[in-house]
């Protein structure tokens, strides 16, 4: 029967929490509000317990259930603490924060080792672990700038953000309107559609396939976004010049993309479709466009990246008063860095919603692509 | 005979549509020159002749849409005539494009190498890091460029590395993926034949996982060295337009100046071209002397 399990961040933890001792207490004596020597010994014997539990040869689920509990309660110790008394912990905080993050990689490495036979808990695991990687970066993120007081300019602690956040939410929302709701979707929507056309038409004409694809593929190589200034300068300060930036960027991705995908038929499925004396027409509609569906996704995602960037950078250049990317230029020079980071986070959370659409649509329509099975 | 079919299957039609995007160049150009043309006439009390008036929506000193010869001279004046030390010199501004470009799209390659390296070898990584690769991708960190421009500069540091830290965070992501891939290549029969003969990781890693991953690796470094470029060029433009192509493009834009503007933008795209084409070609090189056929 075995005992113990090998696990190097188990014995590693194990002699961060020793190493902390001789440092103790945990904050600087000058600190206004010091840890409760009750609070200091349960965040010790909590990370100690769940660093030799982890050398346990427990079940993999009991073993990741408690390590889960105990070094999240251990952290979130650990950082209440630290509110008033920003700047004034000692190096025995970062240890045991060291310790706890090494115990949760061990927690993740033991989630990672279930295998489970239902499909619920599966895609749980796959939610939970990147989940516990966000989460880390976010904690480590937030010891670092108010355990060792990083000044605010430079990097504002995540929990600042959050409130920054929770605080100009009708300003933010502003913003997502006029960028995203106007300029990105508009541009979007008018770029993809018009390269998918260009790519039917240059399916139709090798000349203009031959001709368009080299300049296409160079193209999607060329900076771009460069010509955002031009485009403001064209159509004024409103949405539309955004939109058209968005336009350009989006426009070659999806018509190298539609090109390939319309040669992604094979031979045998082609002459089945002569064989039911099908017109073009036909055998594009019902055989190739639905083949070329895997590469029209893969730009469609493509794009929904470019075209925020595209029409954020566009902003740069000249808007009217609202806007992310206004917001962006705007508060930087204002140094109010929160609100800047307030911005990039919407910005992310959009980008990601819009690409999760796009692959959402792209599970329901090509479902029987093997990458989808 | 086979020359003749290269010829006519391949550099005719690309010229035929680049002499069409031309044409529509120019057309473009005099329908968006002739407004202020003619108002321009109308103020001087001039009446010119089509001909003449044609001629004049060619030449203004601020178009709106420029000429093609006029970027094209514009092009020419500021990089051969004018001396490598000038302010105006766009080789000048390239290259200082071009050092942070390198230098990002370096670090980059080396990052996403790393990153590779150890998802696919460490199972936690795999789990836990590759969403969060893909989620990166989704800050639009273009957008961010300015603060980390400026929240670096806040700290002195300035110059180089801020740009070159944008060029990275834009390359480091399509060589991780390609990477990835490529380390996952071989197959299950290739590692079986590896575990036959008792490989080490380390022997499975450098004898067949690497070098089955060099063509993909260089496939995703061209994406990532044009990447990289964009990278460059957008860390430039909040600098307060001290030097380098963007800053060429947003010194442009504030003084109206769209000759200069396109100049540049042209200038930019002949760099990622240039780029582009020599990662190809080393790829080739690399290629070729590993003993792999031309595909």
């Amino acid at each position: 029967m075995i005992l113990f399990r090998r696990s190097w961040q188990g014995l590693v933890a194990l002699a961060l929490c020793f190493a902390a001792l001789p440092f103790l207490p945990l904050l600087d004596p000058a600190a206004p509000a010091p840890f409760s020597t009750v609070t200091t010994a349960l965040v010790l014997l909590l990370l100690a317990g769940c660093a030799l539990l982890s050398l346990a040869a427990l079940p993999q689920r009991l073993l990741a259930g408690i390590l889960f509990f105990g070094v999240h309660l251990a952290a979130w110790l650990l950082l209440s603490g630290i509110s008033g008394n920003e700047g004034m912990a000692s190096a025995s905080f970062f240890l045991l924060i060291a310790a706890s993050w090494l115990l949760a990689w061990r927690c993740a490495g033991a989630l990672s080792d279930i295998r489970s036979r239902s499909p619920l808990e599966n895609s749980f695991m796959r939610l939970l672990i990147p989940g516990i990687f966000g989460l880390w970066i976010l904690l480590l993120w937030e010891t670092a700038t108010r355990g060792a007081g990083i000044p605010f300019i430079l990097l504002p602690p995540p929990s600042a953000i959050g409130v920054r956040i929770a605080g100009s939410l009708s300003i933010l929302w502003a913003d997502v309107e006029q960028t995203i709701f106007k300029a990105v979707v508009f541009g979007y929507v008018v770029g993809c559609i018009s390269g998918l056309v260009t790519a039917i038409l240059a399916d139709r004409i090798a000349f203009l396939r031959r001709g368009l694809m080299p300049i296409g593929n160079l193209m999607s190589a060329l900076p771009i976004v460069g010509v955002a200034p031009i485009m403001v300068m064209w159509f004024g300060f409103d949405w539309q010049s955004k939109a058209a930036v968005v336009i350009i960027m989006t426009f070659f991705p999806m018509l190298v993309n539609t090109v390939a995908g319309l040669s992604a038929s094979g031979a045998m499925e082609r002459d089945l479709m002569r064989s039911y004396a099908s017109s073009d027409w036909q055998t594009l509609l019902k055989l190739r466009l639905p083949a070329a569906m895997p590469f029209i996704f893969n730009a469609l995602k493509i794009n929904s990246t470019l075209a925020l960037i595209g029409a954020i950078v566009a902003e740069f250049f000249g808007t009217p008063i609202v806007g992310m990317g206004f917001r962006i230029s705007t508060e930087i020079g204002r140094m109010n860095v929160d609100m800047v980071w307030a911005e990039i986070a919407v910005a992310a959370l959009a980008g990601s919603v819009f690409y999760g659409v796009v692959a959402l649509a792209e599970r329901l329509t090509t479902f029987w692509h093997p990458s989808n099975r | 005979m086979q020359k003749e079919r290269l010829i006519l299957d391949r550099t005719l039609p690309v010229l035929a549509i680049v002499l069409i995007i031309l044409a529509a160049w120019y057309v473009g150009a005099f329908f968006m020159n002739a407004p202020f043309q003619r108002d321009l006439d109308r103020r001087a009390n001039v009446t010119s002749t089509p001909m003449e008036f044609l001629q004049k929506t060619m030449a203004q000193p601020k178009p709106v849409l420029p000429a093609p010869h006029q970027v094209m001279q514009n092009l020419f004046e500021n990089t051969v005539l004018r001396s490598l030390s000038s302010n105006r010199s766009l080789i000048y501004h390239s290259w200082v494009t071009l050092s942070s470009t390198l230098a990002g799209f370096a670090a980059g390659t080396l990052l996403g190498m790393l990153i590779a390296i150890g998802i696919v070898h460490v199972k936690v990584l795999d789990r836990s890091l590759m969403p969060w690769i893909i989620a990166s991708q989704m800050v639009p960190i273009l957008a961010v460029a300015p603060m980390v421009i400026v929240v670096l500069g806040a700290i002195n540091i300035t110059g180089l590395i801020p740009k070159a830290f944008i060029s990275t965070y834009l390359s480091f992501f399509p060589v991780a993926v390609g990477m990835v891939k490529g380390l996952r290549s071989p197959e299950l029969l290739q590692l079986d034949l590896m575990r036959t003969y008792n490989a080490t990781a380390a022997q499975t890693f450098w004898k067949l996982r690497l070098p089955a991953s060099i063509p993909f690796l260089f496939t995703s470094m061209k994406v990532a060295i044009a990447a990289s470029l964009v990278g460059a060029i957008v860390g430039e433009l909040p600098t307060g337009a001290v030097a380098g192509l963007g800053s060429k493009l947003l010194a442009g834009s504030y003084y109206s100046q769209t000759i200069d503007m396109w100049a540049a933008l042209i200038a930019g795209s002949l760099l990622a071209a240039v780029l582009v084409t020599l990662v190809d070609i080393l790829g080739r090189i690399v290629g070729r002397s590993m003993g792999g056929r031309p595909a």
